[in-house]
């Protein structure tokens, strides 16, 4: 792309732009001047630490099944991943979808069905619609143990922070959320968020759209997503998030804490709660591990001293490793 | 992790649908969205998350096979 301006830098926050913009080779198109910067759009990586040791030793308890999706099994807590819980004796499932739970708890009655309910608005109304069935059901023995965020206040973190002159915005988040919520972030802190599907062309057109923007100094708001994202969003699946679940302050890993950025089971269902939002507010990243940076873009993946070296896909030191949709898994699958 | 795959519709009762992605029939919860057999869905986590159009739905489709992501 043939910019010539003031060096600028464009945050996306989804691990599948991320992976998507790596397949397709869309670094290699872009001006030096350009700089992307992969931001906390993966669930599993600014997951904290303290929720992975809480999973696990629920997993150890003798009375529970804790049931996770793959990309969370290696995901490092202080003492351990989830793999490491299950090698220990404890029980482990990985589930493709959260349904899954119901049919599982229903056969093994004295058992806790605990789901690891980590994910973003895109994921959220799957677990409320599970309570729902539960509920319908008469199934009592399943909890969540909720790491849930919302998006939009890290994007108005890393914004508050200067961390990127422009957004390039989830797909699938917006699906939910819909277009129109990025007005105010457009108008708050005077940058584009341009919301993109997953094609190279379509993130191209995205990352042209915001660099004209930023270069006139417009604070748009593009959904170039339209197949799929409406600017009103699904506001079915809004109000059934909205039904079960509460705002509430969450920790994110590498950030911090950030209020009303995050989803616990509203009081009335706290018979399914099976903690998670209470976890203490602390950075456990091990030793060497610079994932809060990455995520911020204060470095890139390759400038973080583990990078390949202690930290690796097969043994990953930092949660940026572990998952697929992780900014260093992507960057060391490309090397 | 947000990764989501369009299907048809082939079958819906009350929340429960059975949806086709090329050949291989799933059970996904339609109690998100409101859909009917024939409407194209997206489906994340087991979940249809919006209802979209068969050409909208095409489109997604060959991207995620481009770039390996189904």
């Amino acid at each position: 792309m043939g910019y010539d301006g003031p060096p600028l830098s464009i945050m996306e926050v989804c691990g599948t732009h991320t992976a998507a913009i790596f397949k397709t080779g869309v670094r290699s198109l872009l001006s030096p001047k350009i700089r992307l910067i992969s931001g906390p759009g993966c669930p599993v990586c600014v997951t904290p630490a303290a929720y992975i040791d809480r999973c696990a030793a629920l997993a150890k308890t003798g009375r529970h099944a804790v049931m996770s999706f793959g990309d969370m099994l290696k995901a490092p807590g202080a003492r351990g991943s989830l793999s490491d819980a299950r090698a220990e004796g404890g029980r482990v499932e990985m589930m493709y979808a959260p349904f899954e739970a119901l049919e599982r708890a229903k056969r093994e009655p004295d058992t806790i069905f605990a789901l690891a309910a980590v994910g973003f608005e895109t994921t959220i109304p799957a677990y409320a619609l599970v309570l729902e069935e539960a509920l319908a059901r008469g199934i009592e023995n399943i909890r969540l143990v909720t790491a849930l965020k919302s998006v939009l206040p890290a994007l108005a973190w890393v914004s508050e922070r200067g961390g990127a002159d422009g957004f390039l915005c989830p797909g699938h988040v917006s699906v939910i959320t819909g277009a129109g919520v990025y007005a105010r972030l457009a108008e708050l802190y005077d940058r584009p968020f341009v919301i993109a599907g997953f094609e190279g062309e379509h993130i191209l057109a995205a990352i042209f759209e915001i660099v004209r923007a930023v270069s006139e100094k417009r604070a748009v708001v593009r959904n170039l997503y339209p197949s799929a994202v409406r600017e009103e969003g699904n506001a079915k699946a809004r109000a059934l998030i909205a039904k079960y679940f509460e705002p509430c302050a969450a920790f994110w890993r590498g950030l911090g804490a950030i209020s009303d950025s995050g989803f616990r089971l509203r009081r009335e269902y706290a018979r399914f709660d099976g903690g998670g939002s209470d976890v203490p507010d602390e950075d456990v990243l091990p030793e060497g591990c610079r994932c809060g940076d990455v995520i911020t873009g204060r470095i890139d993946p390759n400038e973080c001293p583990a990078f390949g070296a202690a930290c690796r896909p097969e043994h990953p030191v930092g949660p940026c490793m572990v998952s697929a949709e992780g900014v260093c898994g992507i960057w060391h699958s490309h090397m | 992790m947000c990764v989501a795959l369009p299907g048809r519709v082939i079958s819906i009762s009350g929340n429960h649908a059975k949806v086709d992605f090329g050949g291989n029939v799933v059970d996904v919860h339609a109690g998100a969205v409101t859909a009917a057999p024939g409407d194209y869905v997206l489906v994340h986590a087991g979940c249809a998350i919006e209802v979209m159009s068969r050409e909208s739905a095409e489109e997604i489709l060959s991207v995620f096979s481009e770039l390996d992501l189904a």
